[in-house]
């Protein structure tokens, strides 16, 4: 059974925006997907309805074979320990230090003091900012704020990570980097689902692409390249 | 909303930081708190002392049955077990027309002047004198005495009873709708103090949202901030409106010996311990008022 499975999913936002059209698709346990498309094609909302910050219109969405479409609202928190979310602006709070900003995501899900520090040093181990831990984000370059908001992104051991335009602020250099660490962190067995504009990468690295183009899905490509047209 | 015992030192922690981060806006919130619950206090108190005074008024009106003046005793006597023999009715006196007159010449003078004026006859009736329990039955029991065969006149100032009532009635409705209004402006202050919290901790809410913290978690710390200011402004309300109202009545007391001072120590403390209680629903609930939206994610 796959990790995560879309069926005939729609997301309508009123009035009559229709931002994701009868979308079908499954993704594997360990799978790197790129979720591609032009701006407003729906890649958000996708990614929205797989943390359930949004609930979809029509149709049934499954993760680890449950329906998240039916989860009650005091059990979404528990969906989304098993979900890592990177943003494009990295979202650290800035008065915290890069180990501050890990351990939160561990603190307030009531992870007990003892275990919270040797799993942020290890955390930060894997995103290679060990050096980095008692520096506040504005003294971090743009690619090291991202990797210390993958590395809260992970520090739970989530099952998926999942990542909007991580890449979308940094330089061409510092994004591979950032993609090298996502790549890492798929061969250590989560399931990477990441939307992105950046054909480069996408062409670059040959993992699955899901093309969406007005709410639709209009390409599923095993090791596939950017692109809209067929 | 169960709390682990070591988040709740986490807990406390946040809200202890955001009062004193927002130290001015947290005092500004108690002092309000307190004047609100200061007023509704003294007001409340108000309420009970004039619902005190009108019913120790109330409790003092007699019905006066003025029977026909050619009534024979033997038959006044009757009128007065039939009137026993009602509910409701406490206390029965006779007032035989002889006492009466001279009831009323020690106000007016002479007894010889006064039945001179009228030609040496007594002009008075025998009359009745006539308590009742419960002063709102008043109005029953004059119309059942007037009905009685022998009865001339029942007068007991109607009038006097049924403004009393309507005052205190009306001040009822005044204490509510004041303490209503000052609660609201309470509330609302709360509500905007944690509001600037919650603001300013905005983005940390979200991340919480975003790595599976529940609703609790997140809204615990608020709840507590709120709860304080709530619990520190009505307790001072509450210690002011305790010791002032003790010493108004030591004080005063004395001096005022003409109004009943309603001294009821357990009333008191009910009053002063409603008033903390009313502070502290107010905090909880203003601060979950105020975060509610921010849940939203």
């Amino acid at each position: 059974m796959s990790l995560i499975q879309f069926y005939n999913v729609t997301k309508v936002y009123q009035p009559h925006i229709t931002a994701l059209d009868d979308i079908s698709v499954k993704i594997d346990k360990g799978e790197f997907v790129f979720l591609v498309g032009p701006s407003g094609a729906g890649k958000t909302t996708f990614i929205r309805l797989l943390f359930r910050e949004e609930v979809p219109t029509r149709g049934q969405i499954l993760i680890g074979g449950r329906s998240i479409a039916r989860l009650k609202r005091r059990e979404v928190p528990f969906l989304r320990r098993n979900i890592g979310i990177v943003f494009q602006d990295f979202r650290l709070l800035p008065e915290w230090t890069v180990f501050e900003n890990v351990a939160f995501a561990l603190r307030v899900i009531e992870v007990s003091p003892r275990e919270i520090k040797p799993r942020v040093e290890k955390a930060l181990e894997r995103v290679g900012l060990s050096n980095r831990a008692r520096m506040f984000p504005h003294q971090l370059s743009g690619g090291e704020q991202q990797r210390a908001a993958i590395a809260r992104a992970i520090v739970n051991n989530p099952r998926i990570l999942v990542a909007d335009e991580p890449t979308g602020n940094l330089d061409p250099a510092t994004s591979r980097e950032i993609m090298k660490l996502l790549e890492e962190i798929n061969y250590q067995g989560t399931t990477v689902i990441m939307a992105t504009h950046a054909w480069d990468i996408v062409n670059s690295m040959r993992k699955r692409v899901i093309a969406l183009q007005q709410g639709r899905l209009v390409r599923d490509d095993r090791e596939g390249a950017y692109g809209y047209e067929a | 909303m169960v709390m682990k015992l070591r988040t709740a030192g986490y807990f406390f922690k946040q809200a202890g930081i955001s009062l004193w981060r927002n130290f001015w806006m947290s005092l500004a919130a108690v002092a309000s708190v307190a004047i609100s619950m200061f007023l509704l206090g003294a007001f409340l108190l108000l309420v009970f002392n004039v619902n005190y005074i009108a019913a120790s008024l109330q409790s003092n009106v007699e019905i006066a049955v003025f029977l026909q003046v050619d009534t024979p005793r033997q038959a006044a006597y009757q009128v007065r077990d039939q009137v026993m023999a009602m509910p409701g009715v406490t206390e029965v006196t006779l007032v035989p027309k002889e006492v009466g007159l001279k009831q009323l010449s020690q106000q007016f003078g002479g007894e010889e002047e006064l039945l001179g004026a009228t030609g040496g006859v007594n002009p008075l009736p025998d009359y009745l004198r006539v308590r009742v329990a419960d002063p709102e039955t008043i109005h029953e029991v004059a119309r059942a005495i007037a009905s009685l065969p022998g009865v001339e006149k029942v007068n007991y100032g109607q009038e006097v009873v049924d403004r009393l009532f309507a005052v205190v009635r009306w001040l009822r409705w005044l204490g509510a709708g004041i303490i209503l209004v000052l609660g609201l402006g309470a509330l609302f202050l709360i509500i905007i103090t944690i509001r600037l919290t919650v603001y300013s901790r905005r983005r940390e809410i979200n991340i919480m949202k975003y790595v599976g913290a529940t609703d609790w978690f997140i809204r615990w710390p608020f709840f507590l901030e709120g709860l304080f200011l709530g619990l520190v402004g009505s307790g001072c309300a509450a210690l002011a409106i305790y010791a002032g109202y003790s010493l108004l009545l030591t004080r005063a007391g004395a001096a005022l010996v003409f109004i009943p001072l309603l001294n009821d120590r357990v009333l008191l403390l009910n009053s002063v311990l409603s008033l903390v209680a009313g502070g502290a629903l107010v905090g909880a609930l203003g601060s979950l008022l105020s975060i509610r939206r921010f849940l939203k994610v």
